[in-house]
């Protein structure tokens, strides 16, 4: 009796984006990353195409950040330099992309101008060659002033700029429009607003394939499940042939990862947990790699160390 | 589910007068306003407007100037076979032909012109005999169109039993025996046949047609329909039918679905 091997068809796949531009294309990266178009579920090379490999982009701030210490050692003393920083973390790291977390924007922090987060964006752009996500603060509008500003001052150069919500979309959209870049779309966990918000910003006009969706995802132990099945269903979406669902995924693993207790807590409070290097290391790594399991296209992560470790785990899952 | 739209029949005057006349306007103008309508795919039907002899040529005709204004996906749907073997000829995309009953002769004559040509079947649940009163019946046809699909080798999915329904003001007794055949349909085979109506016939000579066949639209849908030869530009009709696909949960719930589901 011969086993046949059981192989679903899907009507449609995963929209490809690509990110940053070259010179040939108006900006000044010296490559590309093309992320989606995969046409199964992750991984399932037998019976479709993960036309492209997961990445990671690794976080970097425009101040110094208040990570704990094991992370913070790695990055020595670039983490007051976010083009030293980038720089290190492609150099050394392997990083992907750049995602640049313009915290020190907020009104109640730094304060810092839509100018001086433009000259900053610009600063890490001539340090490395990978293409950008750049992200803002806590505060929408502010942030609306700042991704204005910076998708002006950066255009061409096909950003992934962050954030668009469902109250709080419309400028950061035209912005993305008029100058050229790619958009996150970031929902609450709820795949209905998702589909939704992909809807109103491709109803002002930005294409399909200039929208990655952020799901807002939790870390391990923190309701990572449900990001985990709200994935797993966009991604059944987006093979079915829902245009509104078909934009591959970003996650933010290192601050969801990184803000649990169990990737911070010392072995002497919490003897039981073990040492705290090996599982803050692990806490993130094991958050990316579920989701990778769900779809993820896009890993913003932190911990060079566990950096390492998830870019071993997609170069085993690639190969066929 | 898809919509199937109906409007290029030659029972209509301007689509009859249009084929008399070789006038390829009124069916470019009912292709364009039924895919603007949220219409998956066109119902292409000559009527009696053209005799016999001139069919093969019609459909031919029919289904060239009808693919120079729309990508839609045709439905063939005649009782003469040659012509719509014509139409199949010159389609575009992957046709669906409408129809084969559940007699062995058409069986052999359509299911091997519907692999060379790469298209879907229609199968209706009757024979020489005519339409069976009872569920029973009626998948005891359906079942026979589903082993020739097995037997030529027709993908289920291409396989789209259609359980005809009657007017519900002279035949009302059938209006449910529908139903309970396409429930019982989808589970004939593993991937199941896919399921389809005539829909504006339930309605046919009835007072309110639009409320009759939106509510056995939904009913139906709720029992295993996927598809339709409908009225794609009765907005309320189109409604109802993105409505149930998200009451179904066969498509994820947005503000905006009823767009959505036009769109494409």
């Amino acid at each position: 009796m011969s086993v046949t091997l059981v192989k679903e068809r899907y009507s449609s796949k995963v929209g490809e984006v690509v990110l940053g531009a070259t010179s040939d294309q108006g900006g000044t990266r010296t490559s590309t990353v093309t992320v989606g178009g995969d046409s199964t579920l992750p991984f399932l090379h037998f019976e479709g195409e993960m036309q492209n490999r997961p990445v990671i982009a690794m976080e970097v701030n425009d101040i110094v950040p208040s990570w704990n210490d094991t992370i913070k050692a790695q990055f020595g003393d670039t983490l007051s330099n976010p083009a030293a920083w980038a720089k290190k973390c492609v150099d050394e790291y392997g990083a992907d992309l750049v995602y640049l977390k313009l915290i020190g924007a907020d009104p109640e922090g730094e304060n810092r101008s839509p100018e001086d987060c433009a000259r900053i964006v610009k600063e890490v752009l001539s340090a490395v060659g990978v293409p950008l996500i750049v992200a803002g603060c806590d505060d929408d509008e502010k942030n609306n002033e700042i991704m204005a500003a910076i998708a002006e001052a950066a255009t061409g150069e096909n950003l992934l700029l962050g954030l668009a919500e469902q109250d709080n979309y419309k400028s950061i959209a035209a912005a993305a429009m008029v100058h050229k870049h790619t958009l996150i779309a970031r929902s609450p966990l709820d795949i209905n607003i998702c589909k939704q918000l992909n809807i109103l910003i491709n109803e002002m006009g930005l294409p399909l394939n200039k929208i990655v969706i952020d799901p807002m995802i939790g870390g391990l132990g923190f309701g990572i499940e449900y990001a985990y099945s709200i994935m797993e269903r966009a991604r059944l979406g987006a093979l079915a042939n829902d245009k509104m669902l078909s934009m591959p995924m970003i996650c933010t693993v290192g601050y969801e990862a990184n803000r649990c207790k169990e990737a911070n807590a010392s072995v002497d409070e919490f003897p039981g947990w073990g040492d705290l290097q090996d599982r803050g290391v692990l806490w993130e790594a094991i958050t990316a790699s579920a989701m990778l399991q769900v779809g993820a296209s896009i890993l913003v992560m932190r911990n060079p160390a566990a950096v390492s470790l998830v870019k071993k785990n997609i170069a085993d899952l690639m190969s066929k | 589910m898809l919509i199937f739209g109906e409007r290029i029949n030659g029972m209509f005057t301007d689509i009859g007068d249009a084929l008399r006349n070789k006038d390829p306007k009124p069916l470019q103008y009912w292709a364009v306003k039924q895919q603007e309508g949220g219409a998956h795919y066109l119902d292409v039907n000559s009527g009696p407007a053209i005799p016999t002899e001139e069919r093969v040529a019609a459909y031919e005709w029919m289904v060239n100037v009808i693919q120079e204004v729309s990508d839609l996906p045709l439905v063939l749907d005649s009782t003469n076979y040659n012509a719509i073997e014509a139409g199949l000829k010159v389609c575009k995309r992957p046709a669906i032909i409408n129809s084969c009953p559940a007699e062995q002769v058409k069986i052999e004559r359509v299911f091997p012109m519907a692999i060379q040509y790469n298209a879907g079947v229609i199968g209706l649940t009757m024979d020489k005999k005519g339409i069976p009163k009872d569920a029973e019946n009626r998948v005891a046809f359906a079942m026979e169109l589903v082993a020739a699909a097995d037997e030529y080798g027709l993908r289920m999915e291409d396989l789209f039993i259609d359980p005809l329904i009657l007017p519900v003001n002279v035949a009302q007794e059938h209006a449910p025996e529908v139903l309970e055949s396409l429930r019982q349909v989808k589970m004939l085979a593993n991937p199941a046949p896919r399921t389809v109506l005539g829909l504006s016939n339930v309605s046919q000579k009835s007072p309110d047609r639009n409320l009759i066949n939106r509510t056995y639209l939904a009913m139906a849908i709720a029992s295993g329909l996927d598809a339709a030869i409908m009225d794609a530009n009765d907005d309320d009709l189109v409604d109802v039918a993105a409505t149930a696909q998200i009451l179904l949960n066969k498509s994820i719930y947005a503000d905006s679905y009823l767009k959505v589901f036009r769109s494409r």
